[in-house]
């Protein structure tokens, strides 16, 4: 049994410890907001938080992950969040949504990182997480509303 | 004259039933969609009113929602319908996904493609439509595609409305004993003058033991209050938190996994393999092979506790080697299959889908013959929620969770799988993480009955990798196009002669997954092509259709997706030719279409057509190309501002859409589905194709099959003409046109006419 660090509480898993941390995530706990896109990481569905930063999980051995502290969307929260989710509520950015909780994860840790982004900067953190239906005009919109609104 | 469309309706109506009956039947009244065959599962207090909606005393108003979810948001648009009819308040409604029924026949499907042009209003155009429509309510299937949803429920949804809120009246009027004329509903609440007034949560049960209301008068356009505003999505909130459910989400109780590998050649199956090391791995459940279903590929499955362990024993399996059946397929490659499109126009008529005038001698008489060659790939769907479905099989019957687009085909393959009446199969559908035609399939729905079946009643959920949906899809069809128009000496167009060559989807469809024969034409092989409105004296656009062994099938806007670039591209090369503005030049062929001028002309001034264009903040010099498409009975026209890089790649800085599809129901939603549909296209413009080497598919992830990122997404914006015609889908509008109006720029900008897809400068 490993013990992992999600959402702020320490979990014991029973997966081999070889295993990415996306199945344990979905298969183990039931915590399905974070997405199989890919399995090898260019899709980034399955982006989640380490340590505050961007990770895909389907990269991430959980025998690797140790004490660090892993946040998924279901736990997601702090300034930003509230920022991006009221951003992403008003501009609508939604369509089939498979890929959004990536992209809210993906914008967080950016905003946590640059509280205001520039164009590049969005494309910077942003460009791994693909949308098929096609967002990425309305989630740039939303992050630069977002920034606003914290900083406002 | 007996044409083949005249023998195809003449199919569908024996299709519907035979000789003699048909008569009879014909002169039976439509069959009504107000109430289906079984009643509604209803939750705590809910009370049915219809078969379209609930009304429960927590004073939520719960739509039946026959449609699949899969980021148009039809939820959204048809909630909006039915809520304005009964004058609900927007924020006390429900969604709930339909059981399946056949009032929930989608009647607008098959009528969407018949192979009439929209400016067909004959007498047979009208009857065989009509005739269509009513076949489809009795003998049609639940289907969300084909950009149908709003026009199939902007009767049905708002009857229903109408009728529910007419029930509540009755019931206030019965309780306040006053006359239901003197009681009318606002917001949620039916009123009277007297001051009296009751929530719908109140009413509700009283409201249920009111008779149906059948014949209801609908609102006037004037008195709509929600149908035209930028409602958000109603599924919204649930995307934010990880809580919304899409296929891969089901999680019954005591949940196995199924991981499957497919011959690597198409339609091929296994022969032989060798599972020791796998079935000794702790978690493995079982190991079979998978039979082809439904025009799919055979394969090897293992079951297991979990997705990692499952993939981790397929991954030993395949180290072992596994002995395959390739079949057909692996005599074919992309050259030869282009090859043989290219003989196919060589030596074929083709079938003409539209003729008038005379073409031939129009030809020879031009002052100018232009001709060109334009081909396009095989393109995947890839949407980013990969194939999947769970299936539990017990004794007296099973459950399917499945995000699908069409859960009546759904249970009849898995009940056919499962040696089971479809009347024991119970499908379940979640949202579709994503599905742009290619879950309209139900190969992999089949496969999973047939995985879950060797489980011990245990439920499975069959989950597909990246690679495995990649390479087993049923890709666009490749497509080559020949054209050759004629100029006089004015530069103007009098003649115009097509003819493409390619495969067809509907007949691939239908043998693989209802049993039909061969309709012998395709209107989808040739939309886009046959059914535009360009004003010219003689025009002949005629189709080929040959048989390849690569799986084919409907991929956001079907044939409009290549034939869109072809036409378009090749208004330009004429405009070229004719030496006049590309905007002018087709403008001067619309004089008998004013709703197509005026989008044209609004995209025009938008993009301020004809005024000189700034280099960008890189330095690089930019063009606009412009492009105008009908499809799915919408209007759009798109100008792109491109601009090339230093690698010679194209860059797309910013696209102005116009689009007239009819009443605009929601333009948020209508915005959203512009975005992304020019994204998707672009994505398909820019980089897209499938390549096939010995009938394998050698694209596997988004890093060869590339899709437009953030990166180079371009800045969109939309308008909407405003219309009181009868509203149109629009998920594949804008899709179309976007390529061409890309090429149109790159040779603007650079004077390279690019004639192939993806384009590439060289």
């Amino acid at each position: 049994m490993l013990s992992l660090n999600i959402n702020g509480r320490q979990v014991l898993v029973k997966s081999d410890p070889a295993t990415p941390l996306l199945w344990v995530l979905r298969c183990e706990l039931g915590m399905t907001g974070t997405k199989f896109g890919c399995g090898i990481g260019v899709c980034g569905a399955c982006t989640v938080h380490v340590d505050g930063t961007a990770q895909v999980a389907c990269q991430a051995v959980i025998s690797s992950l140790g004490s660090h502290k892993v946040t998924t969307i279901e736990g997601l929260e702090g300034a930003e969040a509230v920022a991006l989710r009221a951003a992403w509520s008003s501009i609508d950015v939604v369509q089939c949504g498979y890929c959004q909780s990536a992209q809210l994860m993906a914008a967080s840790a950016l905003l946590k990182q640059k509280p205001k982004p520039s164009d590049q900067d969005i494309n910077d953190a942003m460009a791994n997480v693909v949308c098929r239906c096609g967002t990425y005009p309305r989630i740039r919109a939303a992050i630069h509303e977002a920034a606003r609104q914290k900083a406002g | 004259m007996l044409t083949r469309r005249t023998f195809l309706i003449g199919s569908l109506s024996v299709a519907g039933a035979a000789g003699a009956l048909v008569v009879g039947w014909s002169a039976l009244p439509p069959r009504q969609r107000l109430v289906g065959s079984t009643p509604l599962p209803v939750e705590g207090t809910q009370v049915p009113l219809n078969g379209w909606v609930k009304v429960s005393s927590d004073n939520s108003v719960t739509v039946m929602m026959c449609k699949a979810e899969m980021g148009q948001g039809i939820y959204t648009g048809a909630a909006m319908l039915l809520a304005e009819e009964m004058d609900a308040d927007w924020a006390q409604m429900k969604v709930e996904q339909s059981p399946i029924d056949g009032i929930y026949n989608n009647l607008d499907n098959v009528a969407g493609d018949l192979p009439f042009r929209p400016d067909d209003h004959s007498v047979f155009e009208e009857f065989s439509v009509w005739m269509t429509r009513k076949i489809s309510r009795d003998f049609g299937t639940m289907i969300t595609g084909g950009s149908t949803s709003i026009n199939d429920l902007w009767l049905p949804m708002r009857e229903a409305g109408a009728g529910a809120r007419a029930m509540l009246c009755g019931a206030a009027a019965d309780k306040w004993h006053v006359p239901v004329g003197e009681c009318r509903a606002e917001s949620g609440r039916v009123l009277h003058p007297s001051g009296r007034s009751a929530s719908f949560g109140e009413l509700a049960e009283l409201a249920g033991q009111q008779s149906l209301r059948a014949r209801v008068v609908l609102k006037t356009p004037a008195q709509f209050k929600m149908v035209g505003k930028p409602l958000k999505r109603i599924d919204g909130p649930s995307k934010l938190n990880g809580s919304a459910r899409f296929g891969i989400d089901a999680l019954p109780d005591g949940l196995l996994y199924a991981s499957v590998l497919m011959c690597p050649t198409l339609g091929g199956t296994v022969s032989h393999f060798d599972d020791s090391v796998a079935r000794a791995l702790p978690g493995v459940v079982k190991t079979l092979k998978v039979d082809a279903y439904n025009g799919g590929t055979g394969g090897v499955a293992v079951i297991a506790e979990n997705v990692f362990i499952a993939m981790y024993a397929l991954d030993a399996i395949a180290a072992l080697g596994i002995e395959w059946n390739h079949g057909a397929a692996a005599n074919v490659s992309n050259g030869d299959m282009m090859r043989s499109l290219a003989d196919a126009l060589d030596h074929s008529d083709g079938h003409v889908y539209y003729s008038r005038g005379h073409i031939d001698g129009a030809l020879n008489t031009a002052a100018q013959v232009v001709s060109a060659e334009y081909r396009a790939p095989y393109l995947a769907h890839a949407p980013l929620e990969p194939l999947n479905c769970t299936v539990q099989v017990k004794d007296d019957g099973a459950t399917v969770w499945v995000s699908t687009q069409v859960p009546a085909l759904a249970r009849k393959h898995v009940a056919k799988v499962l040696h089971m009446d479809a009347d024991k199969v119970d499908v379940q559908v979640l949202l579709l993480g994503g599905a742009f035609g290619r879950r309209l399939e139900v190969d992999y729905v089949s496969q999973a009955a047939a995985i879950a079946l060797e489980a011990d009643g245990r439920p499975v959920q069959t989950l597909w990798s990246r690679p495995q949906d990649m390479t087993h899809d049923f890709y666009r069809p490749a497509c080559v196009s020949r054209f050759k128009a004629g100029l006089n000496s004015a530069g103007e167009v009098v003649a115009w002669r097509n003819m493409s060559a390619s495969q067809s989807a509907v007949a691939a469809s239908l043998k693989r997954n209802y049993g039909f024969l061969d309709p012998l034409i395709d209107r989808t092989t040739v939309e886009g092509a046959f059914d535009q409105p360009y004003e010219w004296p003689n025009l002949r656009v005629a189709q080929t259709t040959i048989e390849l062994p690569v799986p084919v099938g409907f991929w956001r806007s079907v044939g409009h997706s290549h034939q869109a670039f072809f036409v378009e591209s090749f208004m330009d090369e004429l405009a070229a030719a004719a030496r006049k503005d590309p905007v002018a030049f087709r403008a001067s062929l619309l004089e008998h279409h004013p709703r197509h001028l005026a989008v044209l002309q609004r995209a025009a001034a938008l993009s301020d057509w004809g005024r000189p264009l700034a280099r960008g903040s890189d330095g690089a010099a930019r063009a606009r190309g412009v492009a105008l498409h009908e499809a799915f009975g919408s209007i759009v026209a798109q100008v792109a501002e491109v601009s090339v890089g230093a690698d010679k790649s194209v860059r797309v800085q910013r696209v102005v859409c116009v689009v007239d599809c009819g009443t605009p129901v929601n333009p948020n939603l209508i915005r959203q589905q512009v975005e992304g549909g020019i994204v998707f296209g672009l994505s398909a413009a820019l980089y897209e194709a499938i390549t096939i080497d010995h009938g394998q598919v050698q694209e596997q992830y988004y890093s060869d099959f590339p899709i437009v990122h953030m990166d180079d997404c371009p800045v969109i914006e939309t308008e909407i003409m405003p219309s009181g015609a009868e509203p149109q889908g629009v998920g594949e509008i804008a899709t179309p046109p976007i390529a061409a109006a890309v090429a149109n720029a790159v040779f603007t900008l650079t004077g390279q006419r690019l004639r192939t897809l993806p384009l590439k400068l060289a």
